[in-house]
């Protein structure tokens, strides 16, 4: 018999994990609430640590599902119920499915820069986030201040709504030290007579080449890397921004005026990770992220059987970990519905601290 | 810069603040640095909005001063602030109203820390009443009084004379609000418009006419901060604190500054005076300073109180520019005269900043 697998969320994760369950012969049916597949990495230009286009990329994930699985764009479950071991799930176009597994890949939302209000994102010209900065180069627009005039300094502030207590955020969001990286380096590039400083707490380069990139940017492109928490950032008279802030290995308080403040948004639970959750019944953990049944060996299995994670919407997770991820949840999917012994498998309960 | 990121913002921090029937209690040391501010957040209330307000002398320090320079124990302060709560629980009253930045900052703190911790409350509870034998309900609204003046800051300016405008080119005042840290610092919910972009003075501007111009040095502390000033060694840090503060408003040409605090006024009042006596640098135009006001005293002004009447003849830096800008008829000749006419004597001018 075939097993139909509803996969929830048409970003990198869903499509994935589709193209891997969708070959080895599962009918998948993949749901999109936007209008077309491909979730943040639409709005991205080049990807760390390689600077590879990110369409590339995509059109990667496509060949795997493309005419190979049943995608349905704008679509949202609206209702949710378990008759013995399948699902029976509708859909806001009336359409009705039943499925043995459902596969929940609703990713992140990037977080709002609005709520750090001592940076002024939404209130000083000059205040950009690092989403903003990426659709930029997507749109191959000009990069200008708001007088129209080449940035000549830039700064960008790392871990703004991660790891970070004010706002709610103690996790760190993993993507954000190497894409301040790559994105100053294409800075500077686009303006090499710019000076660039990078306000950082602790640089997480822990990927593969991501230590080789910060180094490129150090010693190629002289970019500043400067230890310290921005306390606050204000608009000058001229619409430069006044940035203060410590730095710690120098011991002292500094103020910079900068053409271009660009903050370093980190993750936060999407909105639709939050509505699935609630509707499925599934448990969020601590950081708001799904709960998976264990941290270390079952990070795509929830606590409802037939329910299965990918991606981040677990947690924070780089493009490649999305992919590895993907496939695990296609991996551990088909074990729980081909009742391999691996899946029967268990461990002692560990709390989510 | 765009008004409507902070109008989001704004939108976020509004609180509930109680319209009548208010327990009000004076702060130590308004009365001596601009003791006209008080009275005149009295009159207005009750004579020109029909407030029911009830003090009481029986009311004492909140120990907010000792409490910031660590010389007072929290558990006395704590204490000391149940006994104030039972004074107004004993005259009837529920809406607690200080006129003071940190005795709001204080009481907020304390409701808070009782509210997560209700056994702190409960020893707080025995304490008082083995000190005193008394009893204390808490109270159901906390505002403090820039809250109260700021709710009515339409009704003030229905029945205004005069508006923060220059009478000569009808263009808005330009007003620097500063606002005491511990209105909103601390707990950024308790105060109208939160912690980074405040509302509760920029709305009083807005409704009497003014504009207000915001700076980089905006959040900066006035220098007061206790610890900066009450450590005799430590006044050069205050003064600096100060000092930041004008030399970033200065290019933006401010006409005035209005505060919501008992040490702020005082001090980027005083300060200019030392600045422009050691340095002889002045903030404003032709040798002026930046006159410096309480809310009291600008809702007095834009009432057509008498500027002597509500105390503005005890600020060091002039407050003429203001008047003469704003169209306010005063007569200068009763600048220095006492309550009973009599002339008090004239201070000694200063060297570098004008002087009436």
């Amino acid at each position: 018999m075939e097993y139909r697998v509803l996969v929830i969320g048409g970003g990198i994760a869903g499509m994935e994990a589709s193209a891997f369950m969708s070959d080895m012969g599962f009918g998948v049916t993949l749901i999109e609430r936007k209008n077309k597949l491909g979730g943040h990495l639409l709005d991205w230009e080049k990807l760390f640590p390689t600077m590879r286009l990110g369409s590339e990329v995509l059109d990667f994930l496509h060949q795997g599902v493309d005419d190979k699985v049943d995608i349905k764009c704008n679509t949202e479950v609206i209702s949710f119920n378990r008759i013995g071991d399948k699902f029976e799930i509708e859909l806001n176009n009336s359409e009705k499915l039943t499925v043995d597994a459902v596969l929940v890949t609703t990713g992140y939302d990037i977080f709002d820069a609005v709520r750090k209000e001592e940076y002024g994102y939404g209130i000083y010209d000059n205040v950009i986030t690092s989403a903003d900065l990426e659709k930029m180069f997507c749109e191959n627009r000009e990069i200008l201040t708001s007088n129209g005039n080449k940035p000549q300094k830039i700064g960008f502030v790392h871990c703004v709504g991660s790891r970070d207590e004010k706002v709610g955020n103690v996790y760190c969001s993993k993507v954000c030290c190497v894409t301040a990286v790559k994105q100053s380096i294409e800075l500077k590039e686009k303006f090499p007579d710019s000076e660039i400083y990078c306000f950082y707490m602790d640089l997480r380069m822990y990927g593969m080449h991501f230590e080789h990139l910060y180094k490129v940017a150090q010693e190629k492109y002289g970019i500043h890397f400067i230890r310290g928490r921005l306390s606050e950032s204000f608009e000058n008279q001229d619409g430069t921004i006044m940035v203060k802030v410590e730095d710690t290995l120098v011991g002292r308080p500094m103020k910079l005026n900068v053409d271009l403040l660009v903050l370093m948004v980190g993750f936060v639970p999407a909105e639709g990770t939050l509505k699935i959750g609630s509707m499925l019944g599934l448990e969020n953990g601590i950081n708001g992220f799904f709960k998976t049944k264990d941290q270390h060996t079952l990070t795509n299995v929830s606590a409802i059987p037939g329910i299965f994670f990918a991606g981040t919407c677990t947690s924070p997770k780089t493009i490649t970990n999305t992919i590895t991820d993907a496939r695990a949840a296609a991996s551990t999917i088909a074990s729980y519905l081909h009742s391999h012994d691996v899946d029967k498998r268990s461990i002692n309960e560990n709390p989510d601290k | 810069m765009r008004d409507e990121g902070k109008k989001r913002i704004w939108q976020e921090y509004q609180k509930e603040i109680a319209d009548d029937n208010y327990y009000y209690v004076r702060s130590c040391i308004r009365q001596t640095f601009f003791p006209g501010s008080e009275h005149t957040f009295v009159k207005i209330l009750k004579e020109e909005l029909a407030k029911n307000l009830y003090e009481t002398p029986a009311h004492t320090t909140c120990t907010g001063i000792g409490y910031h320079s660590d010389v007072v124990p929290f558990e006395t302060t704590m204490t000391v602030v149940a006994r104030q709560f039972s004074l107004m629980s004993e005259a009837g009253y529920k809406n607690y109203v200080p006129s003071c930045i940190t005795s709001f900052g204080l009481y907020t703190e304390i409701l808070e820390i009782w509210h997560e911790h209700p056994e702190i409350e409960d020893k707080i509870k025995e304490w008082l009443w083995k000190a005193t034998k008394r009893e204390f309900k808490k109270p159901e609204n906390l505002a403090h009084s820039s809250d109260i003046i700021y709710k009515f800051r339409e009704n003030i300016a229905s029945i205004a004379k005069y508006k923060l405008v220059n009478n000569e080119n009808g263009k808005p005042l330009k007003v620097v609000e500063h606002i005491g840290c511990h209105y909103s610092k601390m707990f950024p919910q308790k105060g109208v418009g939160g912690a980074e972009y405040p509302y509760v003075l920029t709305g009083m501007v807005k409704s009497w006419g003014g504009e207000v111009i915001d700076y980089p040095e905006r959040r900066h502390c006035c220098g007061f901060g206790f610890r900066q000033y009450i450590v005799q060694a430590n006044r050069g840090y205050s003064l600096g604190c100060s000092k930041k503060k004008f030399e970033s408003m200065e290019p933006y040409e401010p006409d005035m500054i209005i505060t919501n605090c008992p040490g702020c006024p005082m001090f980027l009042d005083r300060w200019q005076y030392v600045i422009s006596e050691t340095e002889g640098k002045t903030y404003g135009k032709d040798g002026h300073g930046i006159p410096v006001f309480t809310y009291e005293e600008v809702a007095g002004l834009v009432l057509g109180y008498d500027p002597w009447e509500i105390g503005l003849q005890l600020h060091q830096v002039p407050c003429e520019p203001v008047l003469e800008k704003m169209g306010i008829r005063y007569d200068p000749a009763k600048k220095y005269l006492g309550k009973n006419g009599e002339y008090l004597g004239k201070p000694v001018s200063p060297d570098y900043l004008k002087f009436y």
